[in-house]
Formats: structure tokens, C-alpha cells, sequence
């Protein structure tokens, strides 16, 4: 454990930025110790990410100081970040998929020395701290996870005094998670500070010695959180009393609504997932929730299941007994399935156009919102303001551009529109991405109450955690397969994360899975 | 030191409408200082240029007939440029299309009717979505960029066409000169006022303006050619096939494209020679841009480009200016439009040369 009465190695003073009319950070200030392990703890757009960007030298605070061992310090550059022994794992990873592990380390490091003492190097670290890594091997072919080690090493090599990990487990499965907690603390027994970004409490109880809190950019407090509970370290979080969901009564019925049998898709992408022989059955009234890491073919399932990928074979998808498969997104919603994308902005949504004209991209035909050929604005316009009002969008109006909502309430309104044209199937890919908890809360009552309806709804996510919450069975994706069904109710965590793992990524050393690919 | 082009947070609506007359002041500016270093007087130089084709009736019906074909492929095109459909090859296709009227007119020749006229123009667009549709099916078929095909067959429409008014289809008792016989009464346009050139292709045009204008902000087809022009994924989550965007834009440009060119042979030239067109079908590119690819916007261009064609002449006539003047002027607007349009989105900055990013 750290010492309290040591130098601190990191101390902000009243750290502000601002953006146009938006405060970022507010008159921020907290101290990390040597070896600390450092929570920072907040809601998405509470500001953590601009600090630690600040911290890191890629933004530069507009007032306030830092001190770096108890001198004062202006951090210009995330070089002279990397000088003064601050490293930092980016939550999206700058890697080249077609390049070597070797080669991308190179790439990254400041006064890299030759190739050949630099793999050598790069084996004793990931040897000295658990992570595993074989420097010949091509980006493409590691999972997330041994990808997110890429990273880590990287840092490790510079030897840093500070290494800033922001919400690295979201994309790791709960193994990997454990395994990665391991290497930190063994980082933080060696006097190395961590400051750890999350809004996982469940973590940041397991791993951190401290939490600052911040929300609307600001310190709302700091706490221990071994002895906080995730429910008091939460409200503290959203401000709030968190609101309780309400769960339907059990109302499945025995028939299937949507069958997917036999799902083989080749990708098309040079890096991207085959889907092999993916069967399951939602039945009317169910949650079926479908969990994997990141980039194990939840994008191509989603757009086959959706109609953005046509399939050969009609009977792969049926809906109440009728093929779909052979039919584009919106023949598919005539027919009663309706979808919501991952990506809120430019696939979900047109940034630019109004709310109004966004409800013409899936409601067109299912809402009468066109009519032989010719839109009909007002339609249109009194359908978005249905929307906006139901699920208490914050917007000026159904005129206003879908980009001058807020991710939370851009959200919202798309689940609305797909929700209140009350379809037989939902497919619905991370319905709470990057949203704050009440729009969250929001969209998961609108999930049940669709449900408790008769909809068949699928819910492909990455949040483990959000899954268990909503979904009545889940499957695990992984590598372009899907796993048998388990019941929610029974399955355990250490048995859905085996199924993330797959057989890859479990084994201790990195050259168990050349077959990759 | 190191120059930056940094995105601006907010371009505003206002702006957006503002460039287009900003760069036509600096394009008059510099037009001032081109003609001062060609040793013209400048000032009297622009009023030819720039007035006097707007002084008289007769010259306003002179810049509808020029401004007529410009604004109907414009409109057009505009419709691809909203789905980034980038249809290069209007000219070709307007060539094609006449090509096709003027096949009609020859072949009827010593026959009259007042079906030769609508025949004229149904093979005028026939040809020019034709030719439309070469590249509309190497794009959807072969991922080969529409730029580059539309460009490079408006050199093999030209010279399809050089080929048929020197050799097949050149007029008998025409003296060896590369063109056909002049059309029979038939086959012409019926003029719109006596005592001027306007034909009713004009109308046909004002009607497509119009048209347009309802498509794009009314009919659900407008509103898949915006949505796959501005975001691709979304318009295949709303099942708004790309391929089918591409071949519908090729379709309704090189339709255009190809009635204009029937409008033009039947009407102001009343045959068909090597050289049809001062180059509408490339001009119409920058009457859509300065016209903000809005069809009322189009029409304001498309005059401002008649008078920069009747200008152009006029100062030729009065100020022994160089006939590549007009392209000069022409060229330099839309490079100020477009220079006007990038600096209104983004901003340029000089930093020092220090590194500001990581490997981030």
C-alpha cells in the first residue's frame, strides 16, 4: 500500500477547460500517491476524459496547475508526458492491424532501439508482469484482449511513474479482467501510481485504494471504496436516488417468434467475422440477450439479422413461420421486424437532418408517414414529437438536427421510434452505449414494457452486467459462433465468461492460438 | 512552422448562402486586376463583360437561350451531387442525346408531323441516359469511379459525333462542311416570342426546375438520394439500395443531360456540327455548386453564367479580349466557391512544429 505522508507523485490544482459555451473541467482538484491505485469515477460526459488528456498533455488546462513530485510541471506534449514517466492505455486502441506487435511497439515508442533488443525487451516485460505477448505476431489475428497487452507493454517499456488506464475492462471478458487486476497490483507493489478511469463500481471496489468523483466536470466528492457500497458510490455518481427497474412477470410463450437457423455468413471485410452455423429461437414476450467481446461478429450478426445483410437462403430467418431472410431492412419491417444499430449517428441516424426526417429512415411505411411515393411532413413531424414526448426527449423540437441532441437523448429518441411502431422482433445492438444511467433506466423499462406486449426482442451487447439485467436467456458470440441458450436466472458469471473466452484467449500463453484467423 | 487545417465547430445556414456571392465579388476583383495586366481599362472592360448583355430584351432572351440548357442538366445533376454520385460526363451525354434527336431528324427528313418532335426528344434522353448508364453500371458493378469514366467518354461522345457530320451524316449539298442538313421545320423547337431565340425548351426547363424541387423536397426518392449521400450506413438500415441511388442519378442526369442536347440542336443551331455546346455539360457542374444544388439557386446561376458567356463575347467584339477570357472567369469562380466553401468549414492556422499528438 502507498504512504499518505509521502510526495505525492500527481497533484492537480483547480483544473478548468472549457469548450466554446461547454465547461469541461471545472476548478478540479486531487492528489495521487506513489503507487496508488486511483479511481476516477464518473458518469459519461462528467469530464474524466478531458482531464486525463490534460494530465497526459494531449489538451492543455485554460487555468490550474499540475505537479509532478512535488514540482510545478506544464505538460505540452503527451511527449514530455512520456519524459516526465506518465503512460496512458487509451480506451480505443491505435493499432495497425496488418503490422506486427514488434513493429507497432516500435512505432509507438519514443527513441525506440533496434528491433532486435526491443523484442527481447518486450518478451521480459510481458513476462515480468503476466501478459503474455509473441512480438511476431500479426495485430489482425490477437483478440481485444491480448491487444489491449499491446498497449500496456508499450507503456511498461518507458517505465512509467503514472500509467493512466482509461475503462480498460470494457472490453475484456471477467477472466481477463482478473488477470489484467493481477498485473496492476503488482504494478502499484512497485511504486508504479495508477489512475484508473471506470464507471464499473463493482471494480473500483475490487481494485482502487481511492475515487474522486466528478460529475458536470466538477469534485462531488472522494471516498474509499472499500468502504463505500456500489449503491452510495452510484448516487453519488448520478446525483440521484437511483430509480429501482420494475420486471415484468414472466409472460413467454412456448411458440417462437423469431427462428434463426443455421446463420452462415461470410465477411466481406478484410478484417472482419465470419459467422458460422448460428441458431437460436426468441419466443414472443422474450429478452434474449446475446453477450461476447467486442468484434466477435456482433456487427455482421446484427446487420444479417437486421436486413442490411440480404441472405441467400430465405428460411435461415423466419418470423412467426415466414422466411425473412432474402429481404432488405425495410422489407423486414413491413413485415414486423425492426432494428436499432450500434452507432447512434450516420447509421442509427442522419446528423444532419431534423428529428422529423430521421423518423422517415424505418417508420416511412410501418407509420404511414409516406404516402404512394410523397412524404407527408406532418405525419412525420407529429410522429417525432409522439416520440420526444414518451420517452421525455431533451430536444427543441421535431425540427431540430439529430446532432444537436445529446448522445443520452439521441438514444432515446431512436429506441422511441423503433419502440412505439410497436414491432413483432426488436433487434437492438448496445442499447445503452455510452448513455447516462437515468436515459439508461429509460430505455430498459421502454425494453420490458415492449416485451410484456408479445415483442421478440434480441440485445446484442457488450455490458455483461446490462444483459443480466434485461435478458431472460443469453448466448455468448464468439470468434462468429454462438453458444447453446443459458437461462439467466442460472448461469453463472465464470461460466458466460468461458464462453466469451472461447478457447482463445484463455490459455496463459500467446502462441496457443496461431490457428487463429 | 507548420500550416493546420483545423474543422470549424459551427458553419451557420447564412454563411452557407453567402459564399457563393462572395465568390462572385472575387472573381469581379480579380477579373478587374486580369484585365488591368492585360492591358484592357478594367472598369469598361467588366461593363461589357458584366452589364451590357443585361442592358437590352433582346439580350435577356439571348441569356435564356444560354442560360436554358445550363440550368435543366444542372438541375440534374444536382440530384447525383446530393447522393455524391459524381456525374463529370454531361457533356458526353448531352452529345449523345443529340446525337439521338438529330438520328430522328435525318431520318425523317422528308416527312413532317407533329410526332417527330416528341420522337426527337425521347431518343435525345434515351441517348443521353445510354450513355448515362456505361458508367452507372461500371460503378455498381466494378467499383470503378464514376469521375474518371463520365469524364473520359465525353471525349469518345465528341468524337462518335465527329465521325457521323464528317462522314454519314454529312449534308449533301453543305459544300464538304462537317455538318448535317439543317433540320425541317418539324424537327425544330417552336419559338416562344417572335423576333428572338427562345424556345420551348425553356419552359420544358422551368417545368424540370420545378420537378426537381418537388423530388427532392417532397417524394421519398429525394429523400433517399440526401440520405445516401450523407450517410451511407443509415440508408442501408433504411433499405435504400446505393446501387439502385447510382443508376437512378445517372438515369435523371443523363436524361437531362440528353434533352438538352435535342433542345439544342433543335432549337438555337437547328442541325448538328462537330461542335454543338460552348461546353455546357462542364459549366452545368459549376452552375449546380454556385446554385447550391438547389433548383431556384440553379436558375440565379445558371443566368450568371449565360452572362458570362454573352459577356464574353460582347467584350471580345468591343475590347479585343481573348476568347479565353469566358473559361478563365468561368474557372476562377469555382475555384473561389470552393475555396469560399472549405474556409467556411474549416480554419487554417499556423502552429509551430512542435508535436502536439501522441500515439493516440
Amino acid at each position: 500500500m502507498h504512504d499518505e505522508r509521502q510526495t505525492p507523485r500527481l497533484v492537480l490544482r483547480n483544473i478548468s477547460k472549457r469548450f466554446q459555451s461547454v465547461i469541461a473541467n471545472d476548478q478540479i482538484g486531487f492528489s495521487v500517491g506513489p503507487g496508488q491505485v486511483h479511481a476516477l469515477l464518473g458518469e459519461n460526459g462528467a469530464g474524466k476524459s478531458t482531464l486525463v488528456k490534460i494530465i497526459y498533455g494531449v489538451l492543455q488546462a485554460d487555468e490550474g496547475k499540475i505537479q509532478w513530485n512535488g514540482r510545478d510541471e506544464v505538460i505540452t506534449s503527451p511527449h514530455r508526458a512520456r519524459e516526465l514517466g506518465i503512460g496512458m492505455v487509451f480506451q480505443h486502441f491505435s493499432l495497425f492491424e496488418a503490422m506486427t506487435v514488434l513493429e507497432n511497439i516500435a512505432l509507438g515508442i519514443d527513441n525506440a532501439p533496434d528491433l532486435k533488443e526491443l523484442a527481447d525487451r518486450i518478451v521480459s516485460v510481458s513476462r515480468k508482469y503476466g501478459l503474455p505477448l509473441d512480438p511476431s505476431r500479426e495485430i489482425h489475428t490477437l483478440s481485444v484482449g491480448e491487444r489491449q497487452r499491446v498497449e500496456i507493454v508499450r507503456c511498461l517499456l518507458q517505465n512509467p511513474k503514472l500509467l493512466i488506464m482509461d475503462e480498460p475492462t470494457s472490453v475484456l471478458t471477467p477472466q481477463e479482467v482478473g488477470r489484467l487486476f493481477v498485473t496492476l497490483r503488482q504494478l502499484s507493489d512497485e511504486g508504479c501510481s495508477i489512475l484508473y478511469i471506470s464507471h464499473k463500481l463493482q471494480e473500483i471496489k475490487e481494485l482502487c485504494h481511492h475515487a474522486t468523483v466528478l460529475r458536470g466536470g466538477r469534485v462531488v466528492g472522494q471516498c474509499d471504496p472499500a468502504v463505500e457500497t456500489a449503491r452510495s458510490m452510484a448516487q453519488l455518481m448520478i446525483g440521484a436516488e437511483l430509480k429501482q427497474l420494475v420486471r415484468r412477470a414472466g409472460t413467454i410463450t412456448q411458440e417462437p417468434r423469431l427462428i434463426v437457423s443455421n446463420l452462415t455468413l461470410p465477411t466481406d471485410h478484410p478484417f472482419g467475422v465470419n459467422l458460422k452455423g448460428i441458431s437460436f429461437e426468441v419466443g414472443a414476450g422474450e429478452i434474449f440477450g446475446i453477450a461476447g467481446v467486442a468484434g466477435n461478429g456482433q456487427n455482421e450478426l446484427t446487420e444479417a439479422l437486421a436486413g442490411e445483410v440480404v441472405l441467400r437462403s430465405p428460411s435461415t430467418i423466419r418470423l412467426d413461420g415466414k422466411p425473412i431472410a432474402q429481404m432488405n431492412a425495410e422489407k423486414r419491417r413491413m413485415n414486423g421486424l425492426c432494428s436499432v444499430p450500434e452507432e447512434r449517428a450516420g447509421h442509427a441516424s442522419v446528423p444532419e437532418m431534423t428529428l422529423a426526417e430521421n423518423t422517415l429512415l424505418t417508420a416511412r411505411n410501418r407509420m404511414g408517414l409516406a404516402h404512394q411515393g410523397f412524404i407527408q411532413l406532418r405525419e412525420a413531424r407529429s410522429f417525432a414529437e409522439r416520440i420526444i414526448e414518451e420517452f421525455s426527449v431533451k430536444a427543441s423540437g421535431p425540427t431540430a438536427t439529430a446532432a444537436t441532441l445529446s448522445g443520452g437523448n439521441l438514444q432515446k429518441f431512436i429506441v422511441g421510434r423503433e419502440v412505439l411502431q410497436s414491432p413483432e422482433v426488436l433487434i437492438i445492438s448496445q442499447p445503452t452505449w455510452g448513455v447516462d444511467a437515468a436515459a439508461a433506466a429509460a430505455i430498459h423499462q421502454a425494453l420490458f414494457k415492449l416485451a410484456q406486449s408479445g415483442t421478440a426482442i434480441v440485445v446484442v451487447s457488450q455490458d455483461l452486467d446490462e444483459l443480466l439485467v434485461v435478458s431472460d436467456r443469453l448466448a455468448v458470440i464468439n470468434r462468429g459462433t454462438l453458444s447453446p441458450a443459458l437461462s439467466t436466472a442460472e448461469a453463472s458469471i465464470d461460466q458466460i465468461g468461458m464462453l466469451m473466452g472461447g478457447v482463445h484467449g484463455l490459455e496463459g500463453d500467446a502462441g496457443s492460438s496461431h490457428n487463429a484467423g | 512552422m507548420q500550416v493546420k487545417v483545423e474543422p470549424r465547430s459551427e458553419t451557420s445556414r447564412a454563411v452557407v448562402y453567402a459564399t457563393p456571392v462572395l465568390a462572385v465579388l472575387l472573381t469581379v476583383i480579380s477579373g478587374y486586376f486580369l484585365f488591368l495586366f492585360l492591358g484592357l481599362a478594367p472598369a469598361k472592360t467588366l461593363y461589357h463583360f458584366l452589364i451590357s448583355p443585361t442592358l437590352t430584351f433582346y439580350g435577356w432572351s439571348e441569356l435564356c437561350v444560354k442560360a436554358g440548357p445550363l440550368v435543366l442538366i444542372a438541375t440534374g445533376l444536382a440530384v447525383g451531387f446530393r447522393a455524391n454520385v459524381w456525374n463529370i460526363g454531361a457533356e458526353g451525354q448531352l452529345t449523345l442525346g443529340a446525337i439521338g434527336a438529330g438520328g430522328v431528324a435525318l431520318a425523317f427528313w422528308d416527312q413532317s408531323g407533329v410526332w417527330i418532335l416528341p420522337l426527337m426528344c425521347f431518343a435525345g434522353v434515351l441517348g443521353g441516359m445510354i450513355y448515362g448508364a456505361i458508367p452507372a453500371y461500371l460503378k455498381t458493378r466494378f467499383e470503378v469511379s464514376e469521375i474518371l469514366t463520365s469524364l473520359m467518354l465525353t471525349y469518345v461522345a465528341t468524337l462518335g459525333l465527329g465521325i457521323l457530320v464528317y462522314g454519314p451524316w454529312r449534308d449533301p449539298q453543305g459544300f464538304n462542311f462537317p455538318q448535317t442538313r439543317m433540320f425541317t421545320d418539324s424537327a425544330l423547337l417552336p419559338l416562344v416570342l417572335d423576333g428572338t431565340r427562345m424556345h420551348v425548351g425553356i419552359l420544358v426547363t422551368l417545368a424540370a426546375a420545378v420537378a426537381a424541387w418537388v423530388l427532392m423536397t417532397r417524394a421519398v426518392i429525394g429523400f433517399q438520394v440526401k440520405v445516401v449521400g450523407q450517410a451511407p450506413a443509415a440508408a442501408r438500415f433504411a433499405g435504400f439500395s446505393r446501387n439502385r441511388t447510382i443508376w437512378l442519378s445517372f438515369m435523371i442526369s443523363g436524361g437531362t443531360a440528353g434533352l438538352a442536347g435535342t433542345f439544342e440542336a433543335a432549337g438555337p443551331v437547328g442541325q448538328l456540327v462537330p461542335h454543338l455546346t460552348p461546353g455546357y455539360g462542364f459549366t452545368a457542374i459549376i452552375v449546380a455548386f454556385l446554385g447550391r444544388l438547389h433548383p431556384l439557386g440553379i436558375i440565379a446561376a445558371g443566368f450568371l453564367m449565360a452572362i458570362s458567356y454573352n459577356g464574353g463575347e460582347i467584350a471580345q467584339v468591343e475590347d479585343r479580349l481573348p476568347q479565353a477570357a469566358t473559361g478563365v472567369f468561368q474557372g476562377m469562380l469555382l475555384f473561389y466557391l470552393l475555396a469560399c466553401d472549405f474556409l467556411s468549414r474549416y480554419r487554417i492556422r499556423l502552429a509551430s512544429s512542435r508535436r502536439e499528438v501522441g500515439p493516440s
